[in-house]
């Protein structure tokens, strides 16, 4: 099969099956989750064999089939043309999503078991899965986008599952506007591209960025309105504030959507228009994942909801990707991406095994000493918080050292920009102490709530086989990173991707691979050395060899004293207290932790900035219709009223009364006062008869003779 | 009036068996028919009224073909078909006239038209 067929395949069964089940999902048994779980277990199979035949094979092509469809013509000349893309980075994700989704159709069976809208479950996570595949699959912008506002419908419907409880409807709302808001500057971004370039391909935009077709101003607030879209969906800085709340959905739904592969699409968008965004763009989205990462890990830190620690480390860790991708590490970015994917799926199932054990309790101040009860799922879960954490030889270790070490080299060729690997590393530290903290007061110590750690078991086999894979790729996943090698754009246009795809050693891989990341950036922001040569990268080769054991080494100093401060302040020892009690440093730093345990007031701000204002205008809107509006249309409506009262007595005494009536009275009394003439006597209708002919006759000769 | 029965008269001096004499004699039947029609009572006069008007007619339609020039072999024969057709009309009426006439007597026992005015109400 063609590379081609096997893309369309993937995106075409869970669409099919979305068909299938959508309409017919009550009359299978079990409203057809196996056949869900199976259609997604064959888009699995169908990515790896796709993964395997773009990886292993010439490394120099990197469009691997390319269909275009000839498209809606908005402008004469300029059809916009819509296709299938299969690259290294597509067929990656393709991997990541489908291997995520799988794993949570299948933990879903234990997990939704009994719920009311089961099937509406599985079709809203097929809709998901086929939108997903879609935006990774697109070739194009437009596709893109389309796919890009399926995801968010899709995810609305999942978020809102449980749309009985306000809580989860407002949140679903919720994360459906705000991803619009940024979505509006994505629109804004693509009418510009198409304005300028004429066509919305991912290949002519990049050469019209090349050749200078689209350049200056307008280059900068498309690229800007594009990443704002990718904000919005990745949950960046100002349009954070869905996703903490989009945890209302169900846990694998969290899993899946707002942990792996929904919120990663931003940061795919960004990876996939890398080489079009200029250097503004790129520090503006530099400095947007910098302080994103830095600002949701300490929120983290006090949070007692496990799934809203989880989902502020989401959002940090998305930060970091954005960060990577800014200062130019497509390489590291994407790496981390994919290394995130499974950590952090894994941590959601594992809270979600949790929360399923303590009968949906999601605080974790009720929970403790969970290790006893639910054993594989804590190996699984310290498994994935270990990668998260970055302890060295885990996946995330090698993903996070890479985005540290591209921002530590960017900073080192631009000292002005050293707030984003100081960002970066205190949020390493900040990391391993609330992933930590988590950790502890999850599964160590003594239950805090005895009834429902008494009654706590381990999850069932269909949890656990979706958490040992996961926890496995946790560990192992670093080693995937050789073949993120094969997916850099190659503007500089001479890697030797070959070489390092087959070299399978990850620290080289790294450092080349981010080198080139690097030079790409220095070569844009530094129009002077505009020439891709080798002799353009002597800078950053130094800056990065140095930058990446001073990353390597600072990053795993921070994490491991995380760790310490975590274990001092949540690790009970054998008196059943901790070193520190966290309580009193809350009290000794009581406005501190005020402000981040209420977000940094960022809900309330936006209450009182957008909510409110809007409602204002919409009462003074109101206000004015009621007045001045209805008014007027009252004012109109009388005036008709009066019209009709006028035509109504025109119509009583006028038609009815002259026309209608009238003819009738007339008729009948012409009869009453003719009947008189009707004797019945036959021999005097003759003689009138004879009469009038003598009458007519008589004026004819009268006029003949006469005139 | 006695100057226009004067000028008939000499008119009729003049030329006995010129058109003139006929019309005369046919509106003198027409008349005494109507007469007939209107004066008596009984339904049977009214119609041998009625015969005499028609036979009015046909004698002009005779007179006017004869006086106009029509001869007896005239391929079209005008006025004796029309007086042809009209004596068959008089028959056809007078059978029906006189069926209705039956029936009048056998519902009403007279045929006296000034008492049957039922539909008088």
């Amino acid at each position: 099969m063609s590379i081609l067929a096997i893309a369309i395949l993937i995106l075409c069964l869970p669409v099919a099956m979305f068909g299938v089940l959508a309409l017919f999902h009550n009359r299978i048994p079990r409203h057809g989750d196996f056949l869900a779980i199976l259609t997604l277990g064959a888009c699995l199979l169908f990515s790896t064999i796709l993964f395997f035949k773009a990886f292993f094979s010439d490394g120099s092509t990197a469009v691997w089939g390319f269909g275009a469809v000839g498209w809606l013509a908005a402008r004469a000349g300029n059809a916009l043309s819509s296709g299938i893309l299969v690259d290294n980075l597509t067929a990656a994700m393709l991997v990541v999503v489908t291997l995520i989704s799988f794993l949570v159709h299948l933990f879903s069976v234990k997990y939704m078991e009994g719920d009311v809208r089961y099937g509406r479950y599985y079709c809203g996570l097929l809709f998901f899965t086929a939108s997903m595949v879609g935006v990774v699959l697109a070739s194009d912008l437009l596709w893109l986008y389309m796919s890009w506002e399926l995801v968010g419908l899709s995810s609305y419907i999942l978020i809102g599952h449980w749309y009985e409880k306000k809580s989860a409807s407002d949140a679903a709302i919720k994360a459906f506007i705000t991803t619009r808001i940024g979505d509006v500057g994505m629109l804004i971004g693509l009418l510009i591209c198409y304005w300028k370039v004429g066509s919305l391909q991912y290949a002519d935009l990049f050469a019209a960025v090349q050749t200078g077709g689209l350049a200056g101003g307008w280059h900068t607030i498309a690229g800007l309105g594009i990443f704002f879209g990718a904000m919005g969906k990745s949950a960046q800085f100002p349009l954070h504030v869905w996703l903490p709340d989009a945890m209302e959905g169900p846990t694998p739904v969290s899993a899946l959507i707002h942990a792996a592969t929904m919120v990663a699409a931003g940061v795919y968008l960004t990876a996939r228009m890398l080489p079009f965004f200029d250097s503004t763009t790129l520090v503006f989205i530099a400095y947007i994942g910098g302080f994103t990462a830095l600002f949701a890990a300490t929120i983290a830190v006090v949070q007692d909801d496990i799934k809203k620690v989880l989902a502020y480390s989401t959002v940090s860790q998305l930060g970091y990707m954005v960060l990577g991708l800014g200062v130019g590490g497509y390489v590291s970015g994407m790496f981390h991406l994919t290394t995130h994917a499974f950590f952090k799926a894994g941590l959601f199932l594992g809270s979600g095994a949790v929360i399923y054990a303590m009968h949906h309790e999601q605080s974790m101040s009720r929970y403790g000493g969970l290790r006893r009860k639910m054993p594989v799922t804590t190996v699984c879960y310290l498994l994935a918080t270990l990668a998260l954490v970055g302890f060295p030889g885990f996946s995330g270790f090698w993903s996070k050292d890479a985005i540290l070490a591209d921002s530590l080299a960017y900073a080192m060729l631009h000292p002005i920009h050293a707030f984003l690997p100081i960002a970066g590393f205190v949020t390493v530290f900040l990391t391993a102490f609330y992933m930590f903290r988590q950790f502890f007061l999850t599964f160590t110590g003594k239950p805090r709530d005895s009834h429902a750690y008494e009654h706590a078991r381990e999850a069932p086999w269909q949890m656990l086989v979706p958490l040992i894979v996961l926890g496995a790729l946790a560990v192992v996943g670093g080693g995937f990173g050789g073949w993120f090698g094969a997916m850099n754009p190659k503007r500089g246009g001479e890697e030797q991707v070959d070489a390092i795809v087959r070299s399978g050693y990850v620290s080289t891989w790294t450092s080349r691979l981010s080198l080139s990341s690097v030079s790409t950036l220095s070569t844009e922001s530094t129009p002077s050395t505009s020439e891709h040569g080798e002799s353009a990268h002597g800078p950053e080769v130094e800056a990065l060899h140095k930058a990446h054991y001073i990353a390597m080494g600072l990053s795993t100093i921070l994490g491991l004293s995380g760790i310490g401060f975590g274990a001092l302040f949540y690790f009970e020892r054998r008196n059943g207290r901790a070193l520190f009690d966290p309580a009193r440093v809350a009290a000794r730093f009581a406005p501190i932790h005020r402000l981040l345990w209420n977000k940094y007031y960022l809900d309330e701000i936006y209450m009182l900035c957008f909510v409110m204002s809007f409602r204002g205008i919409a009462w003074l809107a109101a206000w004015f219709d009621r007045l001045v509006i209805d008014s007027i249309v009252n004012f109109f409506g009388l005036l008709g009223v009066a019209g009709s009262w006028i035509v109504e007595i025109f119509d009583r005494y006028v038609v009815d009364g002259l026309g209608v009536n009238g003819a009738a009275r007339v008729t009948a009394l012409l009869g009453e006062g003719l009947s008189f003439s009707e004797t019945g006597r036959v021999r005097q209708y003759i003689v009138s008869m004879v009469t009038g002919l003598l009458v007519a006759a008589g004026a004819c000769a009268f006029a003949y003779f006469a005139f | 009036m006695t100057e226009t029965i004067l000028r008939q008269l000499d008119v009729f001096l003049a030329d006995p068996t010129g058109l003139h004499t006929y019309l005369v004699v046919s509106a003198l039947l027409f008349v005494l028919g109507l007469i007939a029609c209107m004066a008596r009572r009984n339904a049977i006069g009214i119609l041998i009224g009625i015969e005499l008007i028609l036979n009015a007619a046909i004698l002009n339609f005779m007179v006017f073909w004869h006086f106009r020039g029509g001869q007896a072999t005239d391929s079209t024969l005008a006025g004796p078909m029309m007086g042809i057709f009209l004596i068959v009309l008089a028959a056809c009426e007078a059978a029906i006239a006189l069926a209705v006439l039956l029936n009048l007597y056998f519902n009403f026992g007279t045929v006296e038209v000034d008492s049957i005015r039922r539909m008088k109400r």
